[in-house]
């Protein structure tokens, strides 16, 4: 049962990312978008990171998905327009992209070890108590310093947005 | 039938959703799709973070998701002000005609 569901979650979240990128409205990319998003929480679950499947779920591809297709349909944002790029980057980028591909490939195929197995449920670590336990331990200066980083964004955001009022 | 589903393959799925991200941040010209495409490839870090986490057996890799995911939503409302702002004053949101910085 474990390899079906993998497949079929992560062909899901191959087929949109492919979309993602193929697509030249703005608007299906972002629906799409919300595709690889949802998929990858399934498979947060099937790794036994539960809280952080509902996070996935709740701030990615609802809060910041929601941001996006405001701002998309606020600008009224079209079709790509087509230019024309430089022809030697046309040429090489994609070679270099699959070469990345593959090089990334060889290495987790190196380091890896072949008796590494994912099974459903021999791993619960991700519950929000362990994870809560981390948090404000071990993690308690960087949560704190990563919520003034939040303080800054909201102001800094604000702080755009009341200039265009000018 | 085998019952469990060897940790390269979460691996190579998150390496290929990061150069799909890649490959959108480089051939994309509208800017919105652009920064979708920086969406894309944090989720594939994400993918990378959570499976070791289950390789190793420690909750350390889901809270470094967690950092982020809450720097992806800071980064996100920032740089869609951003965007806000350089389509009020250029009206456009094509990179080639953003090159005012180039010139």
């Amino acid at each position: 049962m474990d390899p079906i569901l993998f497949l079929i979650f992560a062909s899901i979240a191959v087929v949109c990312g492919i979309n993602v990128v193929v697509q030249t409205h703005p608007i299906t990319s972002a629906l799409s978008l919300i595709g690889v998003m949802a998929s990858l929480a399934m498979l947060y679950l099937l790794l036994g990171a539960q809280f952080i499947a509902a996070a996935q779920v709740v701030v990615y591809a609802g809060a910041i998905m929601v941001l996006f297709v405001f701002v998309i349909m606020l600008l009224n944002a079209g079709r790509e327009r087509k230019t024309r790029g430089s022809f030697l980057p046309r040429l090489i980028g994609p070679p270099l992209l699959i070469a990345l591909l593959g090089s990334v490939a060889f290495v987790i195929l190196r380091v890896v070890p072949h008796d590494a197995v994912v099974k459903f449920g021999t791993y619960t670590g991700g519950t929000v108590e362990n994870l809560g336990r981390a948090i404000f331990t071990t993690y308690l200066w960087p949560f704190e310093i990563t919520s003034i980083l939040v303080l800054i964004a909201i102001v800094g955001a604000v702080a755009l947005a009341y200039k265009e009022l000018d | 039938m085998q019952q469990a589903v060897p940790l390269s393959w979460y691996l190579a799925l998150s390496a290929v959703l990061f150069t799909l991200g890649v490959a959108g941040f480089l051939f994309r010209r509208n800017i919105i799709t652009m920064f979708m495409s920086i969406e894309l490839m944090l989720n594939a870090v994400n993918l990378t973070f959570v499976a070791f986490s289950y390789r190793l057996r420690q909750v350390d890799g889901q809270v470094f998701t967690f950092f982020v995911m809450v720097v992806a939503a800071a980064e996100a409302a920032v740089g869609l002000a951003i965007i806000l702002i350089v389509f009020k004053n250029r009206e456009t949101l094509q990179v080639d005609d953003l090159s005012a910085m180039k010139d």
